[in-house]
């Protein structure tokens, strides 16, 4: 049976890379609801860095698009958090996901990005088309308190 | 020598344009990285990071991560990119002084393999100690 959702929050942001300390920000604030600890704020934090990042370096790149962010909070304590670009979409998804893989190495992006997500959160979906844009759905479910 | 105060005050000025500060001894260049590691950040650290590596031609270069308080993979980026730098020039390169949070995503990407990370527990346990007797 799926969980109750408590709360949810939206907000859309412009691709510009200074906004990527504000997503993430906002995203922990928002997820400060359910008590996290330190080091789950820290997880979330970076996973959502990723995702944002990924939207403005790739999604957008060479243009200024919108970032859908929702956020949103179960019961259970699961944080569901659906970072979305109307982009250019990932040509091959399950290759992008492999670690150290990059198509930009020559602006030093290390390929780790999906990884790091991985890592940080219990659950990672992906959900691209070619021309259409990405979506990034992250799930972590927060420890008992 | 004693600096005046608009001396100091340049320097700091000069720490924000920049995205870190830096020491500089015989045998090695230390940059000071701090707050929060972001791609936004790290486009402007690695590019003022290079001009000083091309002008000083260090032996070794220490990135010194001990105030940071958030990395994302874009710091590994610029860890990796740095490491690289110096290898071409034959130098040194180490990593001083990780928080754990930066180390997680360090060991994540197995850079503690091939680049050499220092920490000084023991000596910041002892600092602590320290601090609590002059209490």
């Amino acid at each position: 049976m799926r969980q109750e959702k408590i709360n949810e929050m939206s907000m859309k942001l412009p691709s510009r890379s200074v906004n990527e300390g504000m997503a993430r920000a906002a995203v922990a604030a928002f997820c400060s609801q359910l008590d996290p600890d330190a080091s789950e704020v820290a997880d979330i934090k970076c996973a959502v860095s990723e995702a944002v990042t990924n939207c403005i370096v790739h999604g957008y790149k060479n243009e200024i698009g919108i970032i859908y962010i929702t956020v949103s909070l179960y019961a259970d304590r699961t944080i569901k958090i659906e970072i979305r670009d109307r982009g250019r979409g990932i040509e091959d998804v399950k290759k992008a996901r492999e670690p150290l893989y990059t198509t930009d190495a020559e602006n030093e992006r290390s390929g780790m990005g999906f990884t790091v997500m991985e890592s940080f959160c219990d659950k990672v979906r992906v959900v691209s088309q070619c021309g259409k844009g990405t979506k990034v759905v992250l799930c972590k479910r927060l420890r008992k308190r | 020598m004693i600096k005046g105060d608009t001396e100091l005050k340049s320097e700091k000025d000069n720490e924000e344009e920049k995205g870190y500060s830096l020491t500089e001894t015989e045998d090695e260049l230390v940059i000071i990285l701090g707050g929060e590691i972001d791609h936004h950040r790290a486009l402007k650290i690695r590019v003022n990071i290079d001009t000083e590596i091309a002008e000083r031609r260090p032996k070794k270069l220490v990135m010194e991560l001990s105030r940071i308080n958030f990395m994302d993979s874009s710091g590994l980026g610029l860890i990796m990119g740095r490491y690289s730098k110096m290898q071409v020039l034959g130098g040194e390169f180490v990593l001083r002084e990780p928080c754990e949070g930066v180390m997680r995503i360090i060991r994540l990407a197995g850079l503690d393999k091939i680049i050499k990370v220092e920490k000084s527990e023991n000596e910041k346990e002892s600092n602590k100690n320290e601090a609590r007797k002059n209490k």
